[in-house]
């Protein structure tokens, strides 16, 4: 066991080093979550704060990334935003993954009605253009942050199902999981100890690679007015604030939340590249 | 071969029911009482409950459906509540102009990312990769909105190469006679340069925004293909027979290495459709997608329901079509079916 730990260590350390970008995405992830935690705490200005006097400021040492048209810090909210935009991200694809995965495990190993069933669901989502499908699923149940995190959820269930599918397909007649249900293990016993565990992997790939997705999704859904709402700070919705003035030249209303997202969407990108180098060394690219 | 062709007609058939029936559950959640809205704000709970009854919302759900179905099949989607205009009507006026962009971007994107994909696979490693990989990742990483207003503010505010972001054809002209209801083509039919020329200048930013949004998963899809190919055997054969490399790199291997591109552009096509909602607000251009998203603003339905109908459906269409033209071009499927 710890042999194995110990390759396992070696190989990561031979991925990162192999390729510097995933040192900077780490340290980059580690930044972001650390924003996302303690952001609040540490912003120079109240991020809802509005001063006439000081609106529409280009950047300057007292406000590093300028002010809006209402003479908020746009610092302060970029950096407030985290917390809400990884939020809204994180909790989609643990919701994805946590219905997804049984799904597909379930409908690879059990097959018959219960297989058609799944598969005719992920086909049905994945029958729309996924952005349009989550407009849908707001403007119906309602506009507000938790749809927002449902409806990204759903539009990447398939994936999840997909991946988890496909394991759970190749392993069923493995020999282990024969001897494991001729030990008396039932199938949900299996299911949840045997063919789990080896579904992770790249089920974890998934993640990762989906959490960059979960955050263009979200903040594509609040900046055409959809889920978080102002005057709450979020990176999709400063940057919809903003657009009308890059018109008129003030562009630093808007840029800065977007390279935010952008930096953040990047960040996750590139870690899920890593990730899959180290999990997945046949589909590494 | 027609054969394979009416199977694939029909395999699609389930995904467009699925469609229908999303969208009607979508319609039955949301938010809003019709009943209440058709009979007037000073009405009583009585009459709201009759109008109920009038309008078959007190049926079972089942029986809705069919209803909804038989309405959909008379190209029934209701009307605006805004506009006053039946939403069949407006989503089909607007349909070209959405469809415009997404064309030329596709084009565009096509344009830049097969040659890119080739070279990279070419020249693996080198730095024509690692710029084929630097963009690829920066694609994906891009927030559409982000991307075209940072265009927007580069090429129209400082450069001053681009006309002013707002709308298909700035108002000093008018728009040529409605033949096929896309500007390029309608002004070159009609004879009028100076009309294709002002409509071209405003479709140069939302399409370039679109195309840099979904260059990367064909470049990606290029690249990988590409290289799957050009170690085969039948490419080691055309080299080792002394064919030249253009020969063996373009007749052999580049014919061969679209073939998953074609699929590829069935995703591609579904990240414009959604795509295009951000590239419409951003450049107020007279789409559906902004025409969906005005709708929501103002809390009207029935606009949104057939947007999200309609995306979906154009989208079925989309894959068949791919579907279809693969079996035209791949011989190889059909023979193994």
């Amino acid at each position: 066991m710890s042999a194995q730990r110990s390759t396992w260590w070696s190989h990561a350390r031979h991925v990162i080093g192999d390729n510097p970008v995933t040192l900077v995405a780490a340290v980059l992830f580690a930044l972001l979550a650390v924003l996302a935690l303690i952001g609040p705490f540490i912003v120079p200005y109240d991020p809802l704060a509005s001063k006439a006097e000081s609106a529409l400021q280009p950047p300057s040492a007292a406000h590093w990334f300028g002010t809006d048209a209402l003479g908020r810090d746009i610092f302060s909210r970029v950096v407030v935003a985290t917390r809400m935009d990884l939020g809204i991200a994180v909790s989609s694809v643990v919701l994805s993954f946590a219905v997804g995965v049984p799904l597909g495990l379930a409908a690879g190993f059990l097959g018959g009605w219960w297989e058609r069933g799944v598969t005719r669901l992920s086909d049905t989502i994945m029958a729309f253009p996924l952005f349009v499908l989550a407009m849908g699923i707001v403007a119906a149940l309602g506009n507000t942050v938790g749809n927002i995190v449902l409806a990204t959820a759903l539009i990447n269930l398939p994936f999840y199902i997909r991946v988890a599918r496909a394991e759970a397909n190749i392993r069923r007649e493995a020999g282990w999981v024969e001897a494991a249900r001729l030990s008396g293990n039932s199938d949900m016993r299996i299911l949840a100890f045997h063919l789990f565990p080896n579904a992770l992997p790249p089920a974890m790939v998934q993640v990762s690679l989906n959490m960059g997705w979960a955050i263009l999704n979200a903040a594509g859904l609040s900046f055409i007015g959809l889920g978080v709402r102002p005057p709450q700070a979020e990176w999709g919705i400063l940057v919809a604030e903003g657009a009308q003035f890059i018109v008129s030249g003030e562009w630093w209303v808007s840029l800065f939340p977007g390279a935010a997202l952008m930096l953040a969407v990047f960040t996750f990108n590139l870690l899920g590249d890593a990730l899959r180098d180290l999990f997945d060394p046949r589909r590494r690219t | 071969m027609i054969r394979l062709i009416l199977k694939r007609l029909v395999a699609a058939l389930p995904n467009l029911l699925g469609v229908v029936v999303i969208t009607f559950l979508l319609t039955r959640a949301l938010p809003g009482d019709p009943a209440a809205y058709f009979a007037g704000g000073a009405a009583t709970q009585e009459a709201i409950e009759e109008v109920r009854k009038q309008l078959g919302l007190d049926r079972p759900l089942i029986e809705q459906f069919w209803r909804y179905l038989a309405e959909l099949a008379r190209g029934d989607l209701g009307l605006s509540l805004t506009t006053g205009q039946p939403v069949l009507q407006e989503l089909t006026s607007r349909l070209p102009a959405t469809l415009e962009i997404m064309l030329a971007a596709l084009f565009v994107a096509c344009a830049a990312a097969i040659p890119m994909g080739v070279m990279a696979a070419v020249r693996q490693g080198s730095w024509v990769d690692q710029l084929c990989r630097l963009i690829t990742t920066a694609g994906v990483s891009l927030p559409v909105f982000f991307t075209g207003l940072l265009l927007a503010y580069v090429f129209y505010f400082l450069l001053g190469w681009a006309p002013s972001p707002l709308g298909r054809l700035d108002p000093i002209w008018s728009p040529p006679p409605t033949l096929t209801g896309l500007y390029l083509i309608d002004a070159a039919l009609a004879r009028e340069p100076s009309v294709l020329w002002a409509a071209a200048k405003q479709l140069v930013l939302p399409v370039f925004t679109m195309a840099i949004f979904v260059m990367a998963p064909i470049a990606r899809m290029t690249r990988a293909s590409m290289l799957s190919v050009l170690s085969s055997d039948f490419v080691r054969t055309a080299r080792a027979s002394g064919l030249s490399s253009g020969t063996v790199l373009i007749t052999y291997a580049l014919r061969n290495a679209l073939l998953p591109v074609v699929t590829t552009l069935g995703m591609v096509f579904g990240f414009m459709l959604g795509g295009s909602v951000i590239v419409e607000k951003v450049f107020s251009w007279p789409g559906v997608g902004s025409y969906a998203i005005d709708a929501l603003t103002a809390s009207d339905y029935a606009p949104v329901q057939g947007f999200v109908l309609t995306m979906g459906t154009l989208f079925v269409l989309v894959n068949l079509l791919i579907d279809v033209l693969y079996l035209l071009i791949d011989p190889r499927v059909r023979v193994e079916s």
